[in-house]
C-alpha cells in the first residue's frame, strides 16, 4: 500500500517536471514558457520531495523535516523567482507572442523600448 | 522609474528566518551528518545576499552592523586558539576531546571542541564570502 502511494507521488511528480519540459520547449514566448514551467516543476518537485519523506517515513521510520523544509522553501520561491523573471523580461521589453490579445501594463509605462526580434 | 519590489521583499522577510535558521542547524549537525561550518557559512552569506538583493546593501549593513573583515580576523583567533587550548593541556597542537554533558534544558548533549573550531571556521567564511561580495557590490 505504502509503495503504492510512494510510487505514485514519484510518477505524478516527473510526468509534471515532464510537462514543464516540453511546455518550455513548445510555447511560443517567454511568459508562456514561465507559465509552463513554473507551476509544473514546483508541483512536480513538491510531488517527489513528498514521496521521499513518504518513503522514508514509513520504511525507515524517520521524519524528515529537512523535506519538508524543501517544499515550503520551494512553494514559497519558485513563483516569486518566476514573477521577478517575467518582470525583468517584461520591463527589458521582450516582445509578446504575436497572437496576444491583452497586455494591461502597455499604457503603465513599464514597458521598456521593444527588442527587435 | 520607481520600483515596486513588495512582493520580492515579502517573501525574503520569510525565507530569511528559514535559510538562518537552517545555517545554524548545518552548523551544528556537522559533527554526524553533512554539514559543517563551510556549508553553514556560505548560507548565511546566501541569506544576507539575498537580504540584499531585495532590500539593498544600506540595509544589510543596518541589519548586520559589524564590518566583516573583523568576523574574519575573529574566526581566525577562535580556531587558533582552539588549537592552543590543546597546547596548554600538554597536549599536541589542535587535539580535541568530546563529551556528554548533561544540559539543563537540552538532556544528555554531545559537546565537541571541534564544534568551537567549526564555529571559527563558519566566521572566517561568512567573512571572506561577505567581505567579497560587499567589496564588489560597492563599486559602481
Amino acid at each position: 500500500m505504502i509503495d503504492l502511494i510512494v510510487s505514485g507521488l514519484i510518477v505524478v511528480g516527473v510526468v509534471f517536471t515532464f510537462f514543464g519540459t516540453v511546455g518550455l520547449l513548445r510555447f511560443p514566448d517567454i511568459y508562456t514558457r514561465m507559465h509552463a514551467v513554473t507551476k509544473s516543476s514546483t508541483l512536480g518537485i513538491m510531488c517527489i520531495l513528498l514521496g521521499c519523506m513518504t518513503y522514508f517515513m514509513a520504511e525507515h521510520g524517520v521524519v524528515s523535516v529537512k523535506l519538508l523544509l524543501g517544499i515550503v522553501f520551494l512553494f514559497l520561491t519558485a513563483p516569486v523567482g518566476a514573477h521577478m523573471i517575467s518582470r525583468a523580461a517584461y520591463r527589458t521589453g521582450v516582445p509578446l507572442w504575436e497572437h496576444s490579445v491583452q497586455d494591461d501594463l502597455a499604457d503603465d509605462g513599464k514597458r521598456g523600448p521593444r527588442l527587435t526580434e | 522609474m520607481k520600483t515596486n519590489d513588495l512582493i520580492l521583499q515579502t517573501v525574503t522577510k520569510v525565507v530569511l528566518f528559514i535559510i538562518l535558521v537552517f545555517a545554524v542547524f548545518i552548523l551544528n549537525a556537522g559533527h554526524h551528518s553533512p554539514g559543517g561550518g563551510f556549508v553553514g557559512g556560505l548560507l548565511t552569506t546566501s541569506a544576507f545576499v539575498l537580504l540584499s538583493l531585495a532590500f539593498g546593501m544600506e540595509t544589510v549593513q543596518k541589519a548586520v552592523p559589524v564590518n566583516f573583515r573583523h568576523v574574519m580576523a575573529l574566526g581566525l583567533s577562535i580556531a587558533f586558539l582552539c588549537g592552543i587550548g590543546a597546547t596548554v593541556l600538554q597536549y599536541p597542537f589542535l587535539t580535541h576531546a568530546f563529551g556528554y554533558v548533561h544540559l539543563p534544558l537540552l538532556g544528555e548533549t554531545e559537546l565537541t571542541t571541534a564544534l568551537i573550531f567549526d564555529i571559527g571556521v563558519y566566521l572566517t567564511v561568512t567573512g571572506a564570502t561577505m567581505t567579497a561580495i560587499l567589496t564588489i557590490g560597492e563599486d559602481r
